[in-house]
């Protein structure tokens, strides 16, 4: 077989992103909100070390799907999740989990960056702090400087790490939300909207740390912007009215997807 | 695919692109009808006209590549739109080329002119002409319908061309054998019954690529080719 046709590059490609392992497994997940059904039975899986951004008109249910995974839905009284979501094979909503210890697993990034009202030092020490990860100050001090530089922002902040988080620009307090995010050493990073308050050089630096940080970890991204999905992802999945439409790599989706309803909303048409 | 575009400038801007190509394909034709005529009939004044509206067809594509490239720049395309922008670049590219080979068709009306025609010659070249012309008409309905089953069959009668220059090439050598000084003369119109064929390629170029914006993927197997003038009078052991 000729090594360089088309044909034998795309088969080659479609069996690497086929054999690479699921890290998160959703089946039938449904999620109501009281009497209303905001997702239908959705079944989506999670590739590990992947990037896989969750795309949709406004109230599809992308965020409430992003939420199931951590189990941050359940700070909503009204919120009843039905249906099945592992992760590495087991059920997070199996009663004998730890809900605390799950979040340090799959942790959150918000639209809002939302440092604490702390330093910079002890925005990232507080995770590890409280789930005892470091055996001394020395430890920490490791801790906090390894996530500051893998989300990017140690060479701007490491002579100012005690001057307070919130005083840093937008885009380093949502970087400095990453790397609390990153501190507790979590499995899965879910990011919700994460640039949509960010000029676009932030944004850049944001979209540049998911692309590295995707080597040592797995990310789910809701994004509205097509062109960030576009950007940052390896797999993108189109919800609609708490459907998922479709689901697919994300080269063939932006170039050639297989349903009308993801054609038309990425080229921006009525349906 | 019914709908429109929610901005929609976006469907101007698409338009825009659909029309100048529509509008390079008539004059293409023309271009390359009117062409065959002056060779045929000796046409002098008809030939400059066509070697002068070239320059048009020129304009159009380098008018056609710009604006490809701000609404790309504008819109960040994607799916078909990106498809049909990338589409009218390169069918604009083969509409020049049309262009191009019809000129040069019509540049060699005086060089022919003194020798004259053979009549034989002439109706084969009008022939061939005719199929080419076919072709090209035929893409260009299908350019405006994005009819992806008659854009694949078109591409597979390009075979009809290749075979019908085939034996035209044979003609003109045996032509050439006969009477030396015929020579001249039919070496011209070998370039011009060449120019033909590939004008007929070019068609066949334009239909593949309505099929990749209409459908998103290439058509099957192997374009069909039955042109076998390059090995004509081979020695084969």
């Amino acid at each position: 077989m000729n090594m360089l046709t088309e044909a034998a590059v795309e088969k080659a490609l479609d069996q690497k992103m086929n054999t690479v392992p699921y890290k998160m497994i959703g089946q039938d997940v449904s999620v109501y909100y009281g009497e209303k059904r905001a997702l239908f039975d959705v079944k989506l899986n999670i590739r590990e070390n992947t990037v896989t951004a969750l795309i949709g008109p406004s109230g599809c249910g992308k965020s409430t799907f992003l939420r199931s995974l951590n189990r941050m839905n359940d700070t909503i009284d009204s919120c009843r999740v039905t249906g099945k979501i592992t992760l590495d094979g087991q059920d997070i909503y199996d009663p004998d989990i730890d809900v605390v210890e799950l979040r340090a697993r799959v942790g959150m990034v918000f639209q809002k960056p939302n440092p604490f009202p702390k330093t910079i030092y002890e925005n990232v020490a507080y995770g590890p702090r409280i789930h005892g990860l470091a055996k001394s100050k020395a430890d920490m001090d490791q801790i906090v400087e390894l996530s500051l530089q893998r989300a990017g922002l140690w060479n701007e902040v490491k002579d100012r790490v005690h001057e307070a988080g919130t005083g840093l620009s937008g885009g380093q307090q949502q970087r400095l939300c990453i790397a609390r995010a990153v501190a507790v050493s979590p499995e899965v990073i879910l990011m919700d909207e994460p640039c949509s308050a960010l000029d676009p050089i932030a944004t850049a630096k944001v979209e540049e740390l998911i692309h590295e940080l995707r080597e040592n970890y797995t990310i789910v991204i809701v994004t509205h912007s097509m062109q960030q999905a576009a950007r940052v992802s390896q797999r993108t999945a189109m919800f609609h009215l708490g459907n998922l439409v479709e689901e697919n790599d994300t080269d063939k989706m932006f170039t050639n997807p297989d349903d009308p309803r993801t054609q038309d909303y990425i080229m921006g048409r009525f349906g | 695919m019914a709908s429109t575009h929610i901005f929609s400038a976006y469907d101007d801007d698409l338009k825009f692109l659909s029309r100048r190509i529509s509008e390079m394909g008539g004059l293409a034709e023309q271009m390359v009808s009117d062409a065959v005529r002056a060779l045929v009939n000796g046409d002098t004044a008809l030939a400059q006209k066509v070697i002068s509206d070239d320059v048009i067809l020129d304009h159009a594509e380098r008018e056609i590549g710009d604006k490809a490239i701000v609404t790309i720049a504008r819109r960040q395309p994607m799916a078909a739109d990106l498809r049909e922008i990338m589409g009218s670049i390169r069918i604009a590219a083969d509409l020049e080329r049309v262009g191009d080979l019809g000129k040069n068709t019509a540049k060699r009306v005086i060089a022919v002119q003194s020798a004259g025609v053979p009549r034989k010659l002439a109706r084969g070249l009008e022939h061939l002409s005719e199929l080419a012309l076919v072709q090209l008409k035929e893409v260009l309905d299908v350019y405006t319908s994005r009819a992806a089953d008659k854009a694949k069959s078109i591409r597979e009668r390009d075979e009809e061309i290749d075979a019908m220059y085939t034996s035209l090439f044979r003609e003109m050598l045996t032509y050439m054998m006969e009477d030396p000084r015929n020579i001249t003369s039919c070496t011209h119109l070998l370039f011009c019954a060449k120019n033909i064929e590939r004008i007929g390629d070019h068609a066949t170029n334009i239909a593949e690529t309505i099929y990749y914006m209409a459908t998103g993927a290439q058509p099957e197997g192997e374009r069909p080719k039955d042109d076998t003038a390059n090995t004509v009078g081979a020695v084969t052991e």
